[in-house]
């Protein structure tokens, strides 16, 4: 079945001119269905006693040249008929899954291992992780025709965690992250237009095109952070702002597996364990801190247990349920006084580091394609629903052509928008001053700076 | 509180009080904080310590845990937390024991805090005060003894500020603290206990002293020394020195290093024709370097009778023994040489 899988995403990775391992069959084959029309073999459901349709037909024999079908053949494809007279009462309204049990360090119990989900939240969440894949694999487009430039550090593969945490906590809780941030920018407010458009730097960028792909800024989110680890310290001190103005709200501190061992760390986790900051520590371990294997770098991965004295969890970062749940108990631990706590989240990256990173030289082609085809957030979170009879494929489809669409139309908007103008080369130095002077590249050149 | 340990001596003249260094600092932190529910102080010892050096002293029992807090021995860990706490809307005073210590956290004060507001394109202020003394002490050798005014002042982001008598502190450390950018402020340990004349309306409670401006503290017509921080004192008394020889000095306290008032110092240029710089720095690309290259960029070059005149302090790494320390820094006979050698005479 490996091999199968292994021939068909070849060939479609040639029919579509992609490089070999990136992508998922599935992935590959809703790239396809916009110039073909497709249906992936539906899951044999467990059909619950409510619904009324027919159980779909079996999938087509003969594999794939069979799926691969002209738009004129249509009658007989599960499902091509019910489109039109399908109604929301078909789809189960809500469902309870089982999910990974955390382990825990210095806590007596973890967060629940059963979730529920409702339709509603789950095509939010599917829609949420779809749109950072889909905005992401823009991005590394858009790189590779050099409209992107300098560091662009790409967040697919790893969807749930920034969806998990959105789904757990408040807007006007506050969330930090290091580098890889277009996924919680999304999540935390920021249009696709203006992610795609600081990235490419131009005035519609949601920093005018100041700051890049590392420094992005929204309410209640603090970037962005190039420097490694610099975030944490930070992070807590937005939740010391949170405990200082009595709002019952917390910040949400993110780092990677290779910013564990910084030494600012030990010493923020000591000030917050000691003044019991609500602050989430997330350690999103990806295994790879640029192309140093956790192994090689830590003297303990339990990065779950590295704040020592401060509790702590490890979560299943792929499976957006397991995420959003740990991330609920661990605002309930913050909120109720009990100070920080820890969370690492197990995740992986498709792209290497960064785009100048192939993520091929320390890490097996083998490995990469083994977590897109067992451990996709996205296709998870799309098995069980469809399983589940929570969604359809149609559905599903239609938000991916959807996003297609929005993504396709920021990256119109991110590519041809004007760049900033010089004139404001170097405002925003200082807040609420008036103009001042600043020198240019020679004494003649006096050019002027507003707030 | 701050007004009762107040060096309060009515001089001769109507309306002034004698005040230390360490007290207008610690009036005017007790003005901001009760006039700011957002402002707080964090640092080693500032709190039941009442401050390494005595200037939060009385504040933690005035305010409490909640606003005058102290820290582990965790430079880089408490900026960070002070950068993070002004920008989620507090207004902190992050108190460095001594500036060398800052090196700790320089990345913190630097990429967190002076470049947020750019790279946010406005979206987001970072109004916090890093303040502590900087540069040279007494005996305490060559890791106790920088002076930071060069580096700090070297970036854009930040405004660096450095006080020499009592109503420089007092005024520009409120100033520092209602200002929404991250500001430097350099105080100096040997100031602390020096007792300067304040005026009345220096003790108003809205009373700032505006930065980036300079001060003339002596009118002088044949030279103009410009210095920031202790050495404005050595100045003013090599000032005096020549006065008597007939040599009429000009001094300048910078009072801000960044953004610098160069527009004082052409302004005086232009009428002295003279140049001399003194800071307790080192040489090399100190703040008399870039007096100088900005003198020479600007209007007052022609107006210079002989090249700039750098007082500094030794190129080396402060050393211990006492003849060795005094020798490493601007005296006061070092002034009046390069003065005398400057105009000539």
């Amino acid at each position: 079945m490996k091999t199968m899988l292994a021939i068909i995403s070849n060939a479609l990775c040639r029919i579509t001119g992609r490089s070999a391992g990136e992508q998922t069959v599935s992935e590959l084959l809703i790239g396809l269905s916009e110039f073909v029309n497709l249906t992936s073999p539906p899951a044999a459901a467990a059909v619950p006693p409510q619904a009324r349709r027919l159980p779909p037909k079996p999938p087509p024999a003969g594999g794939a040249a069979q799926l691969v079908s002209s738009r004129t053949d249509q009658t007989d494809r599960p499902g091509a008929r019910v489109v039109a007279s399908r109604s929301l009462s078909d789809f189960t309204p809500q469902a309870t899954f089982d999910i990974k049990k955390c382990d825990v360090h210095r806590l007596e119990a973890g967060p629940p291992v059963r979730a529920e989900l409702t339709r509603e939240q789950g095509l939010q969440y599917y829609r949420t992780m779809q749109t950072v894949r889909r905005m992401e694999l823009k991005a590394d487009q858009l790189y590779k025709q050099k409209i992107i430039r300098g560091f662009c550090h790409l967040y697919d593969g790893q969807e749930a965690c920034a969806a998990g945490i959105e789904a757990a906590i408040n807007p006007s809780d506050h969330l930090i992250t290091a580098y890889r941030a277009h996924g919680y920018t999304f999540t935390r407010g920021v249009s696709i237009r203006e992610i795609l458009a600081e990235l490419t730097g131009r005035r519609g960028g949601v920093a005018k095109g100041k700051g890049g792909s590392m420094h992005m800024y929204a309410p209640h989110f603090y970037g962005g952070n190039g420097i490694v680890g610099a975030q944490v310290p930070l992070g807590a001190g937005i939740a010391l702002a949170c405990q200082y103005q009595g709002n019952n709200q917390i910040c949400v501190t993110l780092y990677g597996d290779g910013a564990a061992n910084q030494g600012q760390l030990f010493e923020t986790f000591n000030m917050a364990a000691l003044w019991k900051l609500p602050c989430i520590f997330v350690c999103e371990n990806n295994k790879y801190g640029m192309g140093t294997s956790v192994e090689r770098a830590s003297a303990s991965t339990d990065y779950y247990k590295r704040g020592d004295f401060i509790p702590g969890l490890r979560v299943d970062g792929m499976d957006v349920l397991c995420v959003r749940e740990a991330a609920k108990f661990a605002a309930d631990h913050c909120r109720a006084g009990k100070g920080p706590i820890i969370m690492e989240l197990q995740t992986y990256r498709y792209h290497g580091h960064s785009m100048s990173d192939p993520g091929v030289s320390y890490r097996t082609r083998e490995e990469i394609q083994e977590v897109r085809s067992k451990s996709d957030p996205i296709s998870l979170l799309k098995e069980r629903l469809l399983s589940n009879n929570m969604a359809s494929v149609e559905e599903l489809k239609e938000i991916d052509i959807q996003i297609r669409k929005e993504v396709e139309e920021a990256a119109q908007f991110a590519t041809s928008d004007p760049e900033p103008p010089l004139e404001e080369l170097c405002n925003h130095i200082f807040s609420n001053d008036p103009p001042l002077e600043v020198r240019g590249t020679n004494p003649w050149s006096k050019l002027k700076s507003i707030s | 509180m701050a007004a009762s340990l107040r060096c309060f001596l009515r001089s001769g003249k109507v309306g002034t009080f004698l005040v230390t260094v360490r007290d207008a600092l610690n009036q005017a932190m007790d003005e901001e904080l009760e006039r700011d529910e957002r402002v707080f102080l964090l640092g080693e010892e500032v709190a039941q310590y009442d401050g390494a050096y005595k200037v939060s002293r009385g504040l933690w029992k005035k305010y409490g845990d909640k606003r005058i807090i102290d820290t582990p021995i965790s430079e880089m860990g408490f900026a960070g937390i002070a950068v993070g706490a002004a920008m989620a809307g507090l207004r902190p005073i992050c108190e460095f024991m001594t500036f060398n210590f800052s090196m700790q956290a320089i990345d913190q004060v630097i990429n967190s805090a002076a470049k947020t507001y750019y790279m946010s394109a406005g979206l987001q202020p970072v109004p916090i005060v890093f303040r502590g003394p900087n540069g040279a002490s007494a005996g305490v050798a060559a890791q106790h003894s920088q002076c930071f005014a060069a580096w700090y002042a070297h970036c854009p982001g930040l405004k660096v500020v450095s006080p020499w008598n009592s109503e420089d502190a007092r005024g520009l450390l409120k100033a520092a603290i209602r200002d929404d950018n991250p500001v430097v402020f350099l105080e100096n340990e040997l100031m602390y206990g020096v007792p300067f004349e304040m005026s009345d309306e220096s003790q108003s409670k809205d009373f700032t002293i505006p930065i980036g401006k300079a001060k003339v503290e002596r009118q002088g017509s044949h030279i103009t020394l410009v210095s920031h921080s202790r050495f404005v004192g050595h100045c003013l008394d090599a000032a005096a020195v020549l006065a008597k020889e007939g040599v009429d000095c000009e001094v300048i306290n910078l009072r801000t290093i960044r953004p610098m008032d160069v527009e004082c110092i052409e302004g005086s240029v232009m009428k002295t024709n003279h140049l001399v710089t003194v800071e307790g720095g080192w040489p090399q690309f100190g703040i008399g370097a870039e007096i100088c290259a900005r003198i020479m960029e600007g209007p007052a070059f022609n107006f210079l009778d002989a090249p700039v005149t750098r007082v500094t302090g030794v190129d080396i790494p402060m050393p211990y023994a006492k003849i060795l320390e005094e020798n490493s820094l601007p005296q006061v006979k070092d002034i009046i040489f390069s003065v005398k050698k400057t105009l000539n005479v």
